[in-house]
């Protein structure tokens, strides 16, 4: 019978059934950070439980970690003890933790793939629900509470029941200026920020298949903006191709074997989904976001939404909500808006094609007067790449700070914050209400290279149009 | 392990009203800097209840009407966004004992519903009844009967909806799902020891 990689992989990892009917699935591989899991090891000492198995749990620091400030103690006595904490708990259980030291820390969901951690066909959880990336191996990935985190560790499984699966296809090209980040603003501005509840998306069409593992990644990675717990694409050569060589990638005569493993995984065809939707490349517009959450985009030659046109009286209100908070004008155009401060990096963009592709149009450009722009790489590994391409120094030149590896104003735990109700040109993956770190602070979320057209221009405009960018076809 | 088993919840009720509320404004990152989640519930909601400057704004939370609700209404898609379980902790710890809802965010109920949290899904003009008879009536009791899935409110029923392995895990006293896990260990290292890449 055909089956989907989901199928293959939920049942491969299949524990049993438990007496309330979800299913008890082995976590293969758990990855934790310092904001989500210090809870869990106080709850399994309250227990007096013990991590199962410490091999197959990996950490880093980056949700909290300073991008400014290299040795500790950091200034913020708060995060300086979190990760003291998380050191103490990974020393204690022996867990291998891949702090500032090694050269190999960053943001969760970039130093797993860079590490070679994340594989096809294996089950991934960690508390942060852009865990949903690792599923551009062909992985399925959860982003999981603290409590759950706690039972990874206690059980190396959790309780969980089984998702649907729908089928995106995209088929076609994307039009030069578009990007995987607008592909995905893309699908969700189409199906709802909430059309994927209780669905895992895979992703597929011959966007996907010319897609590299960044561009895979930066798409899976927003799944749960759209309200799917998990989102995948089929591995194939690629897929392998990015893993060879990587350190905890199977060498020698086990990668053979590991790479007909893994390729065996991928969906059969003729296999039966719960639902399947079709994108065409050649409609996805570089697109922008207006509102309060990642649903409300526009292309970026489009209007802002009027409220009085909405046909709905929910659409109404909460055009009105999100434009109230957003200080926008409703029925002008997004292209012109002000910015005052462009950021790129997060798991989203923080990768090493993101720096790469905008450093290729910002040599010789200068950030707008007035605008701060941090880049931020989204590993120590992606900054030293940067480095040794010159590719920091692009940045630096054009009036960006570059800074050192962590989630930084994605989510703003760190000093890395807007002030006020600045408004924010950002390569990261959420705009709600004061996620940057102001309460009143805003977020439009674009691709990079339209981050970097924003940051020259000093407000919203189209990369195409402001890097010379051949016109859309 | 012993839970409680979760079969009713009655209380008095407060609507937060929108959908799309999302885990931020349920609880800013900025105050998950803690190694305990002790202390979230003077947090909730934070920055939609205060001002920049730390005064109170216009918020159902602040409304003196409402103080002492252990039952929170809101609109659709409840919960969306970051799965960081500081958000159900803030709502358990700030008073509430259940959740009302139109729907809710797939990670933000697997969260509640692990820590005894109930969460209703009820349709929009049954929520709009609940709600208004808390406007008008802010002592209303009204009771979640789980098993049933229905609740009561000044002499009416609604139908609530709850997935029928959160109805067992509550109304069996197994939410915290971590006894049954530590049951199957043996199967897991089982299941572990057929896939290679889980080889030590």
């Amino acid at each position: 019978m055909s089956k989907s990689l989901f199928q293959k992989v939920w049942e491969a990892h299949t524990v049993r059934t438990l007496p309330g009917g979800q299913t008890q699935l082995l976590i293969g591989t758990h990855l934790i950070h310092e904001v989500t899991s210090p809870q869990a090891f106080g709850m399994l000492r309250d227990l007096g439980l013990k991590v199962l198995m410490p091999h197959r749990t990996f950490a880093t620091v980056d949700h909290i970690v300073p991008t400014d400030q290299v040795s500790e103690p950091y200034a913020d006595p708060l995060a300086d003890a979190m990760i003291k904490e998380l050191r103490r708990n990974c020393q204690e259980s022996g867990i291998t933790f891949f702090d500032r030291a090694t050269g190999r820390q960053g943001i969760v969901h970039i130093v797993g793939p860079e590490q070679g951690i994340t594989q096809p066909g294996t089950t991934i959880a960690c508390g942060d629900s852009h865990t949903s990336t690792h599923g551009a191996f062909g992985a399925i990935a959860f982003g999981i509470g603290t409590t759950q985190i706690r039972d990874v560790l206690a059980t190396q499984s959790m309780a969980i029941g089984r998702l649907k699966v729908r089928r995106i296809n995209l088929t076609g090209r994307l039009q030069p200026g578009v990007y995987a980040k607008d592909v995905i603003l893309h699908l969700i501005r189409k199906l709802g920020v909430n059309g994927g509840t209780g669905y895992a998306y895979e992703y597929g069409g011959e966007v996907f298949e010319r897609f590299s593992m960044e561009e895979r990644m930066t798409v899976c990675n927003m799944s749960i903006e759209g309200g799917a717990r998990a989102g995948y694409v089929n591995p194939d050569a690629t897929t392998f191709a990015y893993l060879k060589g990587r350190p905890y990638a199977p060498a020698g005569a086990a990668w053979e074997a590991a790479v007909a493993r893994w390729g065996a995984f991928a969906s059969d065809p003729g296999c039966v989904y719960d639902d399947v939707v079709d994108f065409r490349g050649e409609d996805i517009p570089p697109t922008v976001t207006w509102g309060i959450n990642p649903g409300q985009g526009v292309a970026i030659n489009e209007t802002i939404p009027d409220p009085a046109k909405a046909t709905a009286a929910d659409e109404k209100a909460s055009i009105e909500e999100a434009l109230a908070y957003m200080k926008l004008t409703p029925g002008a155009p997004i292209k012109g808006t002000r910015i005052d401060v462009a950021f790129l990096g997060s798991c989203t963009n923080g990768r090493l094609s993101d720096f790469q592709e905008v450093a290729k149009y910002l040599k010789g450009r200068r950030v707008a007067p007035g605008v701060k722009a941090i880049a931020v790489p989204g590993s120590q590994g992606v900054g030293v790449l940067c480095a040794s391409l010159g590719i920091d120094r692009v940045f630096r030149d054009a009036g960006f700070e570059w800074r050192d590896a962590g989630c930084s104003m994605c989510l703003a735990m760190n000093p890395d914050k807007l002030v006020g109700d600045q408004l924010c040109a950002s390569s990261s993956n959420r705009n709600f209400k004061g996620r940057q770190g102001s309460p009143t602070g805003r977020t439009l979320l674009m691709s990079p290279l339209m981050v970097a057209a924003a940051a020259v221009a000093g407000q919203v405009a189209d990369a195409r149009e402001v890097f010379g960018l051949r016109s859309p076809g | 392990m012993s839970l409680e088993k979760i079969t009713t919840v009655a209380g008095r009720g407060v609507h937060v009203p929108g959908n799309d509320i999302d885990t931020d404004r349920i609880i800013p990152a900025r105050f998950m800097k803690c190694v305990t989640f002790d202390g979230l519930g003077e947090f909730l909601f934070h920055d939609v209840r205060k001002s920049p400057e730390g005064a109170d704004q216009p918020h159902p939370l602040n409304d003196p009407r409402f103080q002492g609700a252990t039952i929170l209404l809101s609109g659709a898609n409840f919960g969306c966004g970051s799965s960081r379980e500081h958000a159900p902790q803030a709502i358990q710890k700030h008073g509430f004992r259940a959740v009302v809802a139109e729907s809710f965010a797939e990670i933000f109920f697997g969260n509640c519903i692990a820590l005894g949290i109930p969460c209703l899904g009820v349709g929009r003009d049954d929520i709009r009844k609940i709600a208004a008879a808390v406007e008008s009536r802010p002592d209303v009791e009204i009771t979640i009967d789980i098993a049933k899935g229905e609740i009561r409110f000044a002499g009416q029923t609604v139908k609530a909806t709850l997935r029928e392995s959160a109805r067992e895990a509550l109304v069996g006293g197994r939410w915290d799902a971590i006894g049954d896990l530590l049951e199957g260990v043996g199967d897991v290292k089982r299941v572990a020891a057929r896939l290679p890449y889980l080889a030590v």
